[in-house]
């Protein structure tokens, strides 16, 4: 029993709605039938009366005068044939005495004149028993014996009320069976008809109300260790508790995920930070003494009495000086404010900078520029964020493929919504992985050959310096770097030394 | 109930027995016939009895219109269900001629006349059947039904009646007491029928009427079986009232003797199952006279 309440809605909602229609159907049934069957003994009962009284009116006046045959003749008169099977078709009528003897019958065979009906078994016994009771009215006497096969309706026969005997009707049950039947085969077939159509129609509502159930419990079970997705929006359109239910999980979903998203953003830009200020620390560590040490190296060279493999040993020292200088200095970007903005000369510059790198790769370059002569931008800066992300774009485009840099900016309507510079760089080159974006604009991380993996952490360091922003994602089959810098007067980021 | 005798009837009309003939009795009425007088043209009122099927009612109507027909003279037919109305009737006046069984001949024998007398099966006879029904197999004579039901047919039947209690006395029993019980049908057919119903186990009939059946109504002799024949005894008889005058009696029997000389007389004759009447002899049925005085009648 427990194993049926277990069992999904998936089953349980048609099984029980099923059940339910089939109770239903065979309690009203089976009220019908015994309706119906009442109905027929009472049309059975007021039939009898009425023949009963006919023949025991005809039948007093032969059986006075012990006239046999004519009281045969009348007794037999109801009797039909075989082929007139009526529920009120009476199978037997007997004429007895006052001393309960057959005066006659319509069934000679069966009911033998002369007989005390008494010896005729237990239905005659009872029938006999009711009439010999004083209280009995003297109306029709209806009996239908346990498990008798026939129904009896006995009148008394009076003559100037006299009592002569009793009339009494024997209906058989056996021809109540096939009308019965007949009866019940029709609410069957009708019954069988409601079935066929109300069933489908509960499985399918039954399927309707579970499904959307079953998905949403199995999403929600899933629910700690992974972010489900959301519900199909037509899996259920309604706007009842189930459709709440829906909204209210979909909301839910949604709000995770945005969760889900902020915080990886935030972990990643706490990560670039702390990579930021870690690689600036250890740049000014190391600048304090390389300076000196440049310097010690510059006074040695300047002096004459060394010889020629002590200068060899100094140049190589001193190049690898710096070597380290211009590594460090690389990592310590500094977007420094200048009073410079930029002008649409500077991005005639970019391209003319960037195009032969393309040509000589047979690149196409899309070139979309919408700006003003002059933006209240540094332009140095901007031009070091256009021809890294260019670069790496023309680097990364398959051979002979495409490249495409989409400029546009808004200016500031008022103080609350200052313009917007949005820079858009596409290459149709290699999607990049989820690993690579996770990691993409830390320092040293060149996904390509020969690389030093500096200009998108410089990159980065400049557009978060700026207070703008910078994504990178994979977008219709191409790789997309959008970024978004304010435009105007903005203070430039503390967040970094 | 109607085209019911078929089919040709053996050694049919040529053979008459006319021997009774000059045994007719002329007994001269004259002055009787009050009632009738001056009426030349009144109806003549004949009795039907259930001597024969009489609720064949077509046929009975064209037998009446031939009847009319053959006599110039207008006729009616009165049906009776049972011996006694027609007796009755008889005694009344009310009835000019009847169709009687010979026991209520011999009864009325001081106020009627034989007139004439049916040929079945060629001969002025007929017997009386005690039947069974079907699937009574031990029954053999009218002993093996002590204390059964039986069924008589009329009190004033000779075949249905008087026979079977004969026949009881014969065996040294009183037909009072022989059977447990016994009732009239009041009609031979349906004494057959009460014995194929099994409302009765036995029951006696006229041989004609049984005969006839088993030709009409096959189904229903089938269901019973002819345990007994008596010996023969005279025909049911057609008698007329003695205030009937001569020249109508010898008018009516000239009519009777001569029906099956025209087609359209032999074709009723055939469909009544009888080949044709004789004059006939009131000799005929001395047999049932004495078997009448045995229980002191007459």
């Amino acid at each position: 029993m427990r194993r049926l309440f277990d069992l999904s809605f998936r089953h349980k909602i048609p099984l029980w709605g099923a059940a339910l229609i089939i109770f239903s159907s065979l309690t009203i049934g089976a009220a019908l039938m015994t309706r119906a069957y009442d109905d027929m003994k009472d049309a059975v009962v007021i039939s009898a009366g009425n023949l009963g009284q006919t023949l025991a009116n005809t039948v007093a006046p032969f059986l006075l005068h012990e006239d046999v045959w004519r009281a045969f003749e009348i007794v037999r008169s109801p009797i039909r044939g075989e082929s007139a099977a009526t529920p009120v078709q009476v199978e037997a009528v007997a004429v007895l005495t006052r001393d309960g003897r057959i005066f006659v019958s319509s069934d000679p065979d069966a009911l033998p004149m002369l007989t005390d009906v008494r010896q005729l078994g237990d239905d005659w016994r009872l029938l006999m028993a009711r009439l010999a009771d004083p209280d009995s009215p003297s109306a029709p006497v209806v009996l239908e014996p346990d498990g008798s096969g026939y129904l009896y309706v006995t009148l008394p026969i009076t003559d100037n009320d006299a009592h002569l005997g009793h009339l009494v009707l024997r209906y058989a049950k056996s021809v109540f069976l096939p009308w019965f039947r007949d009866t019940a085969m029709s609410g069957l077939a009708i019954g069988l008809l409601v079935l066929a159509v109300l069933l489908p129609i509960n499985w399918y509502w039954g399927m309707r109300m579970a499904r959307p159930l079953v998905e949403l419990a199995e999403r929600m079970g899933k629910m700690p260790a992974t972010l489900p997705d959301k519900l199909e929006p037509d899996l259920y359109a309604y706007r009842d508790e189930l459709g709440q239910l829906f909204l209210a999980y979909n909301r839910m979903v949604q709000a995770l995920r945005e969760k889900a998203a902020l915080e990886g953003e935030m972990v990643k830009s706490e990560r670039l930070a702390a990579i930021g200020r870690l690689a600036a620390g250890i740049a000014h560590e190391i600048n304090n003494p390389l300076a000196g040490l440049v310097t010690v190296v510059d006074t040695l060279k300047q002096r004459r009495d060394l010889d020629a493999r002590v200068l060899r040993n100094l140049d190589l020292i001193e190049r690898g000086l710096l070597q380290i200088r211009d590594t460090v200095a690389a990592l310590l970007v500094q977007a420094k404010v200048q009073a410079r903005e930029l002008s649409r000369n500077d991005l005639d510059d970019v391209h003319t900078l960037i195009e032969p790198q393309a040509r000589k790769r047979r690149i196409a370059l899309e070139w979309v520029v919408d700006m003003p002569d002059a933006l209240p931008v540094p332009a140095s800066v901007v031009r070091q964020v256009l021809i890294n992300l260019l670069l790496n774009a023309v680097q990364a485009a398959a051979e002979g493929g495409h490249v495409s840099l989409r400029l546009a900016c808004d200016s500031a309507s008022d103080a609350r919504h200052p313009g917007r510079l949005s820079i858009v760089v596409c290459n149709d080159g290699a999607q990049l992985t989820d690993d690579q974006l996770a990691h993409l604009f830390e320092p040293f991380n060149s996904g390509r050959e020969g690389g030093h993996g500096l200009g998108l952490w410089v990159t980065w360091q400049i557009v978060t310096q700026l207070n703008g922003r910078i994504v990178a994602g994979n977008h219709a089959g191409e790789v997309r770097f959008s970024v978004c810098l304010p435009v105007g007067d903005v203070a430039c980021s503390t967040a970094l030394p | 109930m109607s085209k019911v005798f078929k089919g040709g009837l053996p050694n049919s009309n040529r053979r008459l027995c006319l021997a009774g003939a000059a045994a007719l009795v002329v007994g001269g009425m004259a002055g009787s016939r009050l009632a009738l007088a001056g009426s030349a043209s009144r109806l003549w009122r004949v009795g039907m009895t259930p001597a024969f099927l009489h609720d064949q009612h077509a046929l009975l109507a064209e037998w009446r219109n031939f009847m009319s027909d053959g006599l110039q003279h207008p006729v009616e037919f009165v049906q009776r269900d049972s011996y006694r109305e027609t007796m009755d009737l008889l005694r009344l006046e009310k009835l000019d001629f009847a169709w009687i069984c010979d026991y209520p001949y011999l009864h009325l024998k001081d106020e009627v006349r034989l007139l004439a007398v049916p040929l079945y099966q060629g001969r002025p006879y007929y017997r009386s059947y005690l039947i069974v029904r079907r699937d009574n197999a031990y029954a053999s004579s009218i002993a093996d039904l002590a204390g059964s039901v039986f069924a008589y047919a009329d009190p004033y039947s000779n075949t249905g009646y008087l026979v079977p209690r004969y026949e009881v006395r014969r065996l040294g029993h009183d037909p009072k007491s022989f059977f447990r019980k016994t009732f009239f049908t009041w009609s031979h057919r349906k004494v057959v029928e009460a014995v194929a119903s099994g409302l009765a186990q036995g029951g006696a009939v006229d041989s004609f009427v049984w005969d006839s059946l088993e030709h009409v109504a096959p189904a229903l002799t089938a269901r019973t079986r002819v345990v007994w024949r008596s010996p023969e005894f005279g025909f049911p008889p057609f008698v007329s009232h003695r205030s009937v005058t001569d020249e109508d009696f010898r008018s009516m029997q000239r009519h009777l003797l001569g029906m099956q000389t025209s087609a359209p007389g032999r074709d009723l004759l055939m469909r009544l199952r009888l080949d044709g009447f004789i004059a006939g002899s009131p000799a005929l049925y001395d047999s049932v006279t004495r078997m009448m005085r045995a229980f002191g009648e007459k």
